[in-house]
């Protein structure tokens, strides 16, 4: 139990003041950045990414994945209140959560939140905790071909397993690859895509880009039906909290079902949503009252919260231990390691041991803080969004601006930050897919590199690919997932009872 | 294929942009994305070079599939015809996007000039007074306190150079 040994290290890094603090100031600014529109996880964190860099790796990261929490913790709060949700995987959370705001009952319904959000992580990061150090070593005999299967599988989960058009998908996920081909190409040194502008020699930078894609264009498709957000009042105070507290431990079945759903399907790329909507689809076939789901049933908050969060923890495990984040924002975390000179994958779990055992204790603890926090002030974050919009629209704009500057001192990259808004705002509202344009521009240099590499060793020989059993079991599982919608069309009443 | 697909606008939604029309130029906005990647790895060499794989052999098979997703999606797109068509933004949506887009625009095209203080300042107090009906004097205040608060968190707190401009300058930073 090697395990337990580093972990308990890792506590010891975490829980000094200064982390603590640290954790603190992450959880509020991550609960703020959930709850402001324009704000998510993805985008906050990139924008908060500069402010890191005069930190300590250990810290910094300490800080940003308790933003992090924070901001799993955030969307709740809009979700039912206001009936907006905050990430992709707070619809579901909408269904029951805002009909229980409405009815008076949103005390209960963010105590359920908050509380399942926690044991769903709770159960993730266990999960991460002993499972992590199993992939680093196996993936420790990774070679090229290999890395290069894990990520066509990582693609291809997008097109099988998401929920809209997966020509759309493909297309993004095209589009992402091409915009991380622009620029140098590290190989050879030849200029692609540049056309003659300096500017581009650079490439895009995925950070700035998630800022105007999920940042410019969330102000943008907000304010479409007028100036400001309707939400419902929250009173919740410790009579509410301990009241809904005895009421949880009768849906510790849901809660556990819904966490194991969560964790399975956080592993894979664009897992937390569709983990949401099916443990929320899995709870209300089960339930005796399944007819009442989305007239305002408890339940119907705990499944989907429950597994979301298992799923947005368990999204960090291949992002460590395989360097193919889960989520765009694992993906934005994943930058963050990059630019303090770690190289997240399986050496990290060999040579800086005290820096991931800190990060998973810190998970321990961010949770537990975040918890406590949005239960104390629950109000407050509330309260923002009764600010008036001009005021706070304009400055979250300044505040993307400012991000975007950040990344690389650039005043040219406002602009692009500006474009890749008006781009996600069209694409958002036409359904086509976000997610796999960011991981696509995150991981597309990794994944053409590992592509190059194979085939040097092979020669020009795809059949490296399925050279040995597990590449070849990757590739044939990403296939199979890529081709999926093809397949479903050819039998569609397979299919249909497969679903 | 497209230019039918531009004329359909039934007449029973708000007037606007359709969703058809919308999704016709979005899928040939990404068929010419693939359609350029592909010329520009051909401009590369994009078959195997005498140190393996050339600069554009991977960016070309991405711009192929692009550019066969797009014609899919095209073609998707053109079966629609026929059916009532969705409205992606009518005009009077379109008006209140501007009202933000507009300003934001000009937010950021000013920042090279005058640096990210004043125009930020300007922003805010645009915002309050033209969209929140704040009295002039508190949209400037406001706008005012933004930049101040701006300037000691990031310039002070965290030592952070944001862009800065003649203002800035005369004042010594």
């Amino acid at each position: 139990m090697e395990e337990i040994g580093l972990l308990m290290q890792g506590f010891g890094v975490a829980l000094q003041p200064a982390n603590l603090g640290l954790m603190l100031v992450g959880v509020v600014l991550g609960v703020l950045i959930g709850v402001l529109p324009g704000l998510g996880g993805a985008n906050g964190i990139a924008i908060l990414l500069p402010l890191t860099f005069a930190m300590s790796p250990v810290s910094a990261v300490i800080m940003l994945s308790c933003i992090y929490w924070g901001a799993l913790f955030g969307g709740a709060i809009t979700s039912i209140l206001f009936n907006i949700p905050g990430e992709p995987w707070s619809v579901a959370t909408t269904f029951d959560g805002y009909p229980m705001a409405q009815q008076g009952r949103a005390g209960e319904a963010l105590t359920a939140a908050f509380t399942a959000s926690f044991l769903g992580a709770l159960v993730g990061v266990v999960m991460i905790t002993f499972v992590a150090p199993i992939v680093a070593g196996f993936a420790l005999r990774f070679g090229p071909p290999e890395f290069f299967a894990v990520m066509f599988l990582s693609f291809a989960a997008f097109i099988g397993m998401g929920r809209g058009s997966p020509l759309k998908t493909l297309m993004s996920m095209m589009l992402g690859f091409l915009l991380a081909a622009v620029g140098m190409d590290a190989m050879t040194g030849q200029l692609r895509m540049t056309f003659g502008s300096t500017e581009a020699i650079r490439g895009f930078d995925f950070l700035v880009a998630v800022i105007g894609l999920f940042g410019i264009s969330e102000i943008l498709s907000s304010i479409e039906d007028g100036l400001r957000f309707k939400g419902q009042q929250a009173k919740i105070n410790l009579r509410v909290v301990l009241d809904t507290w005895k009421e949880l431990p009768r849906h510790w079945a849901i809660a556990l079902r819904s966490s194991l759903i969560g964790c399975w399907m956080g592993i894979t790329p664009a897992g937390a949503t569709p983990a949401s909507f099916m443990s929320y689809g899995v709870a209300r076939r089960m339930s005796k009252h399944g007819a009442e789901f989305g007239r305002g049933r408890i339940e119907g908050v705990i499944a989907p919260e429950t597994a979301a969060h298992a799923a947005g923890t368990s999204a960090l495990l291949p992002m460590l231990t395989l360097g193919v984040p889960g989520s765009p924002t694992a993906a934005v975390l994943l930058g963050g390691l990059i630019m303090w000179g770690l190289q997240p994958g399986p050496m990290m779990f060999v040579e800086q041991k005290d820096f991931v055992w800190g990060l998973i204790a810190s998970m321990y603890l961010g949770n537990i803080v975040g918890l406590i926090v949005v239960l104390v002030a629950v109000p407050w974050f509330a309260a923002i969004l009764r600010v008036p919009f001009s005021v706070i629209a304009s400055i979250i704009l300044v505040v993307c601006a400012i991000g975007a500057f950040t990344v690389n001192n650039s005043e040219f990259d406002i602009l692009v930050m500006l474009v890749f808004g008006l781009i996600g705002y069209v694409l958002k509202k036409l359904d086509y897919p976000l997610a796999p344009l960011v991981l696509a521009l995150v991981l597309g240099d990794r994944t053409e590199e590992a592509f190059r590499q194979s085939l040097l060793i092979s020669q020009g020989d795809m059949s490296i690919f399925f050279h040995n059993w597990l590449s070849g079991s990757i590739m044939a599982l990403g296939l199979a997932l890529a081709l999926w919608p093809v397949l479903q069309r050819f039998w569609p009443k397979r299919a249909a009872a497969a679903a | 294929m497209s230019t039918t697909t531009f004329q359909a606008i039934p007449s029973a939604r708000a007037a606007g942009i359709g969703m058809r029309a919308m999704e016709t130029a979005t899928a040939l906005f990404f068929l010419l994305a693939g359609a350029v990647a592909m010329a520009d790895s051909l401009r590369l060499g994009s078959g195997w070079g005498a140190d393996g794989p050339q600069s554009g052999y991977f960016p070309f098979w991405l711009g192929a599939v692009l550019l066969l997703a797009s014609m899919g999606q095209l073609i998707a797109v053109a079966r629609t015809r026929g059916a009532p068509d969705a409205s992606f933004l009518t005009w009077e949506q379109g008006r209140t996007v501007l009202t933000v887009l507009a300003p934001t625009a000009i937010f950021i095209l000013l920042i090279p000039f005058a640096g990210l203080y004043g125009p930020a300042a300007a922003l805010v107090a645009w915002f309050m007074w033209k969209l929140g009906d704040f009295a002039a004097w508190r949209a400037l205040a406001s706008g005012a306190a933004t930049a101040a608060v701006t300037f000691v968190v990031f310039e002070i707190w965290f030592l952070v150079a944001l862009p800065k401009g003649p203002i800035e300058t005369a004042l010594g930073y």
